[in-house]
């Protein structure tokens, strides 16, 4: 199992890089881009909104922190409109912890995701958890020197935003509510489709990869390079209703690179607790024992309760443009 | 002669890159061998060589303080002579201190064989990140394409520490007998020298 980690020529025409220093250094090329989600494979990604909880994640093993101004949980209950967290607090959490920091900004909004550019993040999420900003459009990535992350609940989905220049998909899943249902059901539909695809291109069916091009609304050579790896030619984690040890175990079981934990973790009555026990059950998904001592580290009194996916008034996964 | 083993740390980071790497440089130095993620001691102890990969130094160093048998395997082989390849994360595991840009000294597990002190994160954030030809003359005279992530450099080197190269006069790749470091990735490049010149330092190892 590889990953495709230089772009299609076609993909590098559209892409913005810079020339510093010398003709030789650039910064900001697909591969920079796309080999900085590399660097956190098999890790935790985990929300925090204040300094104290960007510490503890820190502290507990997090490969990366992202900072929003309300965890999944708040912003379905607070309502109203979701934007980009404040720049204070994103500089604050920056100047105190060595691991990188993402921050979210919403769907279409290219100024937020130049605001994030400027202050420095290193990595920015696209994000449905947020509300969109363009009904339309996603950010067209290419035009960033920093690498962006993209929900998708499908393969057309994720391969439209590799096509725009996202370096790094997740599962939509269903934010905010423990339930892990719905990333689950993205994860397996995601699967699918590639085994579907690997077949078709095993067999040197052209024809069946083209019409499979035009039925998920992606290009031909996308296609056929995903077919050829048999996984996303970018690193895929598993997003939305994480909420335990042995739901990290599961979406890494399912083939995940890594996994971002929202609510799960600060909506909990144990954060530092579960943290620890997150990771350790992420490295170790496939050793029952180690998930087992893991999963001990929490109490299921204190996981976050919870909502059903069949009765939310907000289906986050269904926000912003449908192409 | 038996099937070498190479094992690549599978705590976190780009495993399956170094793994495939590697697999790739056994293929060209005309050898046989089998290379695998390794988590447990057990197979630790069976390695004829290791890579620490990259990822975040942080993650893997607290993960394997709660591991603690393995640390000690891979503190046990190093010492005696097991040929180790550390890439960015890699590097800062091995060296003797280190201290981030920002925050400052940062109290990570390190094994400290490496006799060097490292500056994470030197050369910035993710939108410093960048690519670079690199001259490295121990790997010949064709330029090495260094892939360089929030990448941490080496300040000070020990007397048995051989710098491998430069770039703008800050050290990026050092060697000290048995134990290769470098601040760049080069499992992400396409070239495959650096894990060749890792493979000929197991081939040396396994000779004794």
């Amino acid at each position: 199992m590889t990953i495709s980690l230089v772009a299609t020529e076609e993909e590098r025409n559209g892409i913005k890089f810079k020339n510093l220093h010398n003709e030789q250094l650039v910064q900001g090329t697909t591969l920079v881009k796309r080999g900085f989600a590399h660097m956190q494979k098999h890790g935790v990604i985990m929300d925090v909104t204040t300094v104290e909880q960007a510490q503890i994640a820190e502290d507990a093993g997090a490969v990366a922190v992202m900072v929003l101004d309300k965890l999944p949980y708040d912003v379905r209950k607070a309502g109203g409109v979701a934007r980009t967290a404040s720049i204070k607090v994103i500089e604050e959490i920056m100047d105190e912890i060595t691991i990188p920091l993402m921050a979210k900004c919403r769907i279409g909004h290219i100024s937020e995701a130049k605001i994030l550019e400027v202050i420095g993040v290193d990595m920015i999420d696209e994000s449905e958890v947020l509300t969109p900003a363009d009904e339309e459009n996603h950010i067209w990535k290419w035009n960033y020197t920093t690498p962006f992350v993209n929900g998708a609940k499908n393969l057309g989905e994720a391969l439209r935003r590799i096509e725009e220049g996202s370096s790094m998909i997740r599962t939509k899943g269903e934010p905010g509510t423990g339930n892990i249902a719905e990333a689950i059901r993205h994860i397996k539909q995601v699967n699918n489709d590639i085994r579907k695809l690997r077949s078709f291109y095993f067999d040197k069916d052209e024809q069946e990869l083209i019409k499979f091009s035009r039925e998920l609304k992606s290009s031909y050579s996308l296609i056929k390079e995903t077919a050829k790896l048999a996984r996303l030619p970018v690193v895929n984690f598993a997003a939305g209703g994480i909420s335990t040890p042995a739901d990290a175990a599961l979406v890494m079981n399912l083939g995940c690179d890594g996994v971002f934990v929202g609510s799960g973790i600060f909506k909990a009555e144990d954060p530092e607790q579960r943290a620890k026990s997150i990771v350790l059950a992420t490295t170790y998904y496939d050793d029952p024992t180690i998930v087992m001592e893991a999963q001990k580290l929490v109490d299921e009194k204190k996981s976050l309760l919870g909502l059903d996916t069949k009765s939310l008034e907000l289906r986050m996964q269904e926000r912003g443009p449908m192409i | 002669m038996s099937n070498i083993k190479v094992g690549v740390l599978g705590i976190q980071g780009d495993i399956e890159e170094n793994i495939l790497s590697t697999v790739e440089a056994l293929k060209k130095l005309n050898l046989r061998g089998t290379v695998e993620s390794v988590r447990y001691s057990e197979s630790i102890a069976e390695l004829d060589g290791l890579i620490l990969p990259g990822g975040e130094s942080t993650v893997i160093g607290s993960l394997l303080s709660i591991q603690g048998k393995v640390f000690q395997t891979i503190e046990k082989k190093i010492t005696e002579g097991m040929p180790v390849l550390g890439t960015c994360a890699g590097l800062i595991m091995l060296s003797k201190r280190t201290y981030d840009k920002v925050v400052g000294e940062t109290k990570q597990k390190l094994f400290g064989m490496l006799d060097v002190v490292i500056e994470r994160n030197a050369f910035g954030r993710q939108h410093e990140s960048f690519e670079v030809d690199l001259e490295i003359p121990v790997l010949g005279k064709e330029p090495f394409r260094g892939i360089f992530i929030r990448s941490p450099i080496v300040n000070n080197v020990g007397e048995s520490v051989t710098i491998l190269t430069k770039f703008n006069d800050k050290i990026v790749a050092v060697k000290q007998n048995n134990i290769i470091g470098t601040s760049f990735h080069p499992e992400l490049s396409a070239d495959r020298r650096l894990h060749e010149l890792f493979i000929k330092d197991i081939l040396e190892f396994r000779k004794y």
